[in-house]
């Protein structure tokens, strides 16, 4: 089943296109994955889809981007509640500078997702229970969440985004600033993850999106050229670019 | 004469730098490799002229008066005057010697007095001969030296090396200045005054200690229930209160929305608008409150059934407050800008408004900053000095109604030192020990404020 | 559920607006103040640039001047004027009784008789005849004149009797009361009248003490700045250095004039009331400001210009002297200024160092006593006489003026003249 399916999506930053014409469906409770060189757009991409791209004043997104029959480039859609939909996954863990258990309520405290405190207190442990954290922290949630290590601090970002239980979550290179073990460790939970949710993951690594997804996009110079499911794209793609950077000849 | 001299000594320098460089011409055209450019040679030898002369020249200028004078006085030792009558002697056998004496003339005096002008061409013609003789030598050493093509760059870069280092001391020296101005006057004020009544006191009328002769003036009886700063002390602080209370909540969100809402365009004119009110003088804030605001609290509060006084805590703290505005917005938008844009993205990517990203996110981790810039506004608060003194009146009273007259540490340092002082007087004394606290206060809340600042810079930088 | 959410996200909104309300609202009250306060000042003070003037006949008459047809220079100027002054004076009402005349005399500033003196010096050939002169009406009448004097308030709290407001009203009536611009506010030094009191002294003042402190603090803040930025090693004795430049910079100013009295005039005995002194304080005072503008410009120099010069074998005071001091000059220059203007501004050490004092000459050096023009706004601030309130506003003016072409200056050297390293 198609969860978001993009449109003739162009972006420009300021006068320079950055995105030029993507057309791209997404199915439900898969892990997508877009690859390509850096600068290639899929960033931007991905941001288009929970409008992060707002918050860059210049930044201006054109064409079609649909989920659930809604489109969210309408002049009626309201990126508070499109956000609370659709979870996000920064490429460098950005935890709050304050406790572990805030982090968590954050998102369930400002959508009023929790009547009581005993609500909360279920919510933050069943989030972090499912982001593979809770065994490590439980019995420090309230000191700060900076003084974690680094693949725990992505975990918790990653607690944070499921805590308002979205639909959809983006993650943004979510392992590029951390250690191989933890990113294998972030990598199995994706697979987890994906049960519940629909995840769009942006990656550097050719391996790490052979690994987790199974569909991929191989987007060039803000184009995409390629996607389909994952094994197709890396043993047998139709495109000779793509077929050139999954060799290793350039990117 | 001295600025002859002083002036022929900077010629001499001058003359010098032209010859070294002279000189490093025909070592070159002798075919020898210079150790350094020929600009050198020439500083190294003007440095050697003037220097040593100029080092002499002041050390004669600080010794000379005390030295003449212990040869004046040693004619008058052993006949028991005391110190005070000897400076007495001391000072009309200069004046005498101006020509500036009006008053009977002894022969002690009219001795001396010609042993005084004597002492002082002796002096002088001596202090020229030193000086040249001085520069000759040192000239001729450095000369010597530069002829054998001695190494010049080094030492010269050495010396102005120390030139620079000496004026990095100046910021040491001005506090040392400023510790040194207050303290002896602080400490001899507390020989009169116990510390505890000052600190504890709650009357403060020092207008009472002056109408006494300056000879009961070291009875500390005579000053028990003068010198209780407490209203004053209370009186700043409430000053103060007011005016955070005006500046805090418009200038954190004047300096909240410049930096997280308002358009590139809207941010380029208000902030330098804003910034103006910094660049205001005091002393007009100060004539504001006093015709403006002033009689306009005071017309409402009539109005209102109130006893309002025309000077009135709230008229002075009001306007301080209006000039804080710009301290706070402008350090707290710096603060807020220099929060990583990962967490505001953070906060958005859950789905929350600016507002609750600014409140939950932003606030609290620009907190430690934003806290910095709200001391460093107190601080300010606390020393501001005209506007008080212009609208907040000056009788020291023990209250906390803003609508009536207070006093502050600056206002009262300002009354009591306006126009002449006599030094000996406790009443100069407390203003000094008035300036004291006040420098603790603000160099404590300064420290504090700086290191809290710096230490929010180094977590995000 | 859902409806409980509708209703959440609606009150999430409707903070949202509220907030931003609130940060729009703020800036919009501090402009306001600003508005307000420039109106205040501008609506006082524009009058001060306007002096009024009683134009009178006065009968150079030769007999009661006690000269002859043809008197010399000397003659007339040791000429008795007195009296014909007083006889123009009371020649505006011939039926005057003795209090009237007072009141007539008081009508035009005490230094009427010098500006009829001046008329006759100027024109020897007036001797003898009568001529309508300009006579500096008092404070009281140029307000009344200027509509800022409240005429309908009972006699006694006037300063202005009726019988003067009588014989001014028909001398208004007789086109003989003129305004005109105010120069002599620009020329003379302050006086204890209003009508005769002037910024010269104070502005001389100001001048003298800036350039005093300028001569001092710029040479010894930029020579500091080099050192810290680019020659100190990194040790405790540095970090001291620093902490006590941050925190002078944040010392009260009247701090700085205990300073000044306790050191400069009790230990060096420097005169008192003298822009050398105030100056000097002044410097003490900015110096850590352009100390901090000096280093930041000099750390905004990229270290591959450093590199470079070093890598062609300069020295590291020639790569300093050479290249990142003129490169870091524009940052400096424009701190200098900004540094001055705050120092030009500054009221309170001045006080304490006694440049409050009543000076009515103009000052010729840094060694004469001085006011300064905060200083004079305070002096004419705290003076009772309502000539002078105007007279504080346009001072105001005057060193706000000051102060923004100063700001603009120091806007223009570092646009103009700052390298932007990329």
């Amino acid at each position: 089943m198609i969860k978001i399916s993009a449109k003739n999506v162009d972006v420009f930053y300021g006068k320079k296109q950055a995105l030029f014409n993507i057309n791209l469906d997404i199915e439900e409770n898969q892990v997508t994955a877009l690859i390509g060189p850096s600068g290639c757009g899929k960033s931007t991409f991905l941001r288009c889809l929970n409008r992060m791209n707002d918050v860059i004043d210049i930044c201006k997104v054109q064409g079609e981007i649909v989920i659930n029959d809604f489109n969210i480039n309408d002049k009626g859609c309201d990126v508070v509640r499109l956000r609370e939909k659709i979870g996000m996954v920064f490429q460098k863990p950005n935890p709050f500078p304050k406790t572990l258990y805030e982090n968590i309520s954050y998102g369930p405290s400002i959508h009023g997702m929790a009547q009581s405190k005993q609500e909360m207190d279920e919510i933050v442990e069943i989030s972090l229970k499912k982001a593979a954290l809770w065994e490590e922290v439980k019995d420090r949630l309230h000191e700060p969440g900076t003084g974690l290590s680094g693949g725990q601090q992505q975990r918790l970002c990653i607690a944070r985004a499921i805590s308002v239980q979205p639909e959809v979550i983006l993650m943004d290179e979510p392992c590029s600033a951390l250690d191989p073990i933890a990113t294998a460790q972030i990598e199995e939970l994706i697979d987890e993850l994906k049960k519940e949710h629909t995840i769009i993951i942006v990656t550097h690594s050719m391996a790490q999106a052979a690994r987790v997804s199974q569909r991929t996009g191989f987007f060039h110079l803000g184009e995409l050229i390629e996607h389909g499911l994952t094994d197709k794209i890396f043993k047998n793609p139709d495109n000779t670019k793509t077929q050139d950077y999954i060799t290793g000849r350039f990117g | 004469m001295n600025l002859v001299l002083f002036i022929f000594i900077v010629l001499l320098g001058f003359t010098s730098y032209y010859f070294g460089r002279k000189k490093a011409y025909t070592i070159q055209s002798t075919n020898k490799r210079l150790t350094a450019l020929p600009q050198f040679y020439g500083y190294y030898l003007a440095i050697w002229c003037a220097i040593p002369a100029f080092i002499i020249y002041s050390l004669w200028a600080i010794f000379e008066p005390t030295i003449v004078k212990l040869l004046i006085l040693s004619d008058y030792a052993n006949q028991g005057y005391l110190d005070d009558e000897l400076n007495l002697i001391y000072e009309k056998t200069k004046a005498l010697s101006r020509g500036q004496f009006t008053g009977e003339v002894t022969s002690f005096i009219q001795t001396s007095s010609e042993k005084y002008l004597n002492l002082r061409s002796i002096a002088q013609s001596s202090k020229v001969v030193i000086v040249l003789c001085i520069i000759i030598a040192s000239v001729a050493y450095a000369y010597k030296r530069i002829s054998s093509n001695n190494r010049t760059r080094e030492p010269v870069e050495k010396f102005f090396n120390a030139v620079l280092f000496t004026a990095s001391l100046a910021a040491i020296l001005t506090t040392v200045g400023i510790v040194f101005s207050l303290i002896f006057q602080t400490i001899d004020f507390f020989k009169v005054i116990p510390l505890f009544d000052f600190v504890f006191g709650t009357h403060w009328y020092p207008a009472k200690a002056f109408v006494r002769d300056s000879s009961e003036a070291l009875d500390p009886t005579m000053y028990s229930d003068t010198f209780g700063a407490v209203p004053i002390f209370a009186g700043t602080f409430f000053i103060a209160f007011i005016a955070m209370c005006v500046a805090i909540p418009i200038g954190l969100m004047s300096g909240i929305y410049l930096a997280e809402y308002a358009s590139y365009k809207v941010r380029q004119y208000a902030k330098p608008l804003i910034e103006i009110l910094a660049g205001i003088p005091t002393v007009v804030y100060g004539f504001f409150a006093a015709l403006t605001v002033g009689p306009f609290l005071k017309d409402i509060g009539t109005a209102m059934g109130l006893e309002v006084s025309a000077e009135s805590a709230l008229a002075a703290g009001g306007v301080m407050g209006i000039m804080i505005i710009p301290f706070i917005s402008s350090l707290s938008d710096d603060v807020i800008t220099s929060v990583p844009q990962s967490l505001r993205d953070g906060s958005y990517a859950m789905g929350a408004t600016k507002s609750e990203t600014i409140k939950k996110v932003i606030f609290p981790a620009a907190l430690p900053g934003i806290v910095g810039s709200i001391l460093l506004g107190v601080s300010r608060a606390i020393g501001e000095t005209m506007i008080v003194v212009m609208a907040s009146g000056l009788a020291a009273n023990l209250t906390l109604n803003p609508l009536e007259s207070t006093s502050t540490i600056t206002a009262q340092i300002v009354v009591i030192l306006i126009g002449d002082q006599a030094f000996g007087d406790p009443k100069t004394q407390a203003a000094f020990a008035l300036g004291m606290s006040l420098f603790i206060v603000t160099l404590c809340l300064n420290i504090v404020a700086l290191r809290v600042v710096k230490k929010y810079r180094e977590k995000y930088e | 559920m859902n409806k409980n959410k509708e209703k959440l996200l609606a009150k999430r909104y409707s903070s949202e607006k509220r907030f931003q309300f609130l940060g729009k609202s703020a800036i919009f009250m501090a402009l306001l103040f600003l508005a307000f306060f420039i109106f205040k000042i501008f609506s006082t003070g524009y009058t001060a640039f306007q002096k009024t003037w009683l134009i009178v006949p006065v009968n150079f008459d030769a007999e009661t001047m006690y000269l002859d047809a043809n008197p010399s220079k000397e003659d007339l100027e040791d000429a008795d004027y007195f009296e014909i002054s007083l006889q123009s004076m009371f020649n505006l009402d011939k039926n005057a009784n003795e209090k009237q005349q007072n009141e007539l005399k008081k009508m035009v500033s005490y230094f009427f008789e010098r500006e009829i003196k001046q008329e006759l010096i100027n024109d020897p050939s007036l001797l003898g005849k009568t001529k309508e002169i300009y006579l500096t009406a008092s404070d009281d009448l140029d307000q009344v004149f200027k509509g800022n004097y409240p005429r309908d308030l009972p006699e006694k709290q006037r300063r202005v009797t009726d019988y003067q407001l009588k014989i001014f009203d028909q001398l208004v009536e007789q086109g003989k009361v003129e305004s005109k611009f105010n120069l002599s506010f620009f020329t003379y030094p302050d006086s204890r009248e209003a009508e005769l009191a002037g910024i010269a002294s104070s502005f001389m003042g100001s001048i003298f003490s800036i350039l005093v402190c300028l001569v001092i603090a710029f040479p010894v803040a930029v020579l500091a700045a080099i050192y810290l930025e680019e020659f100190a090693p990194k040790n405790r004795f540095t970090d001291f250095i620093e902490v006590n430049i941050n925190n002078l910079a944040a010392v009260p100013s009247i701090v700085f004039g205990l300073l000044g009295l306790g050191i400069l005039l009790a230990v060096f005995q420097l005169p008192r009331s003298t822009p050398l002194v105030g100056g000097i304080t002044l410097s003490l005072m900015t110096l850590p400001t352009i100390i901090i503008a000096c280093r930041a410009s000099l750390k905004a120099v990229p270290p591959s210009i450093r590199e470079a010069a070093l890598a062609m074998g300069a020295s590291r005071m020639q790569t300093t002297m050479h290249h990142t001091v003129p490169l870091s000059m524009p940052g400096t220059l424009s701190g200098t200024i900004i540094g001055l203007a705050q120092a030009l501004g500054e009221t309170a050490p001045l006080i304490l160092i006694g440049m409050v004092a009543f000076v009515n000459t103009i000052p010729g050096s840094p060694m004469d006593p001085a006011a300064s023009l905060p200083v004079q706004i305070y002096i004419w601030a705290e003076s009772a006489e309502r000539g002078f309130v105007e007279k504080v506003s346009a001072c105001i003016m005057v060193l706000l003026g000051f102060l923004i072409i100063m700001n603009l200056f120091a806007q223009i050297i570092r646009h103009k003249f700052e390298k932007k390293w990329s």
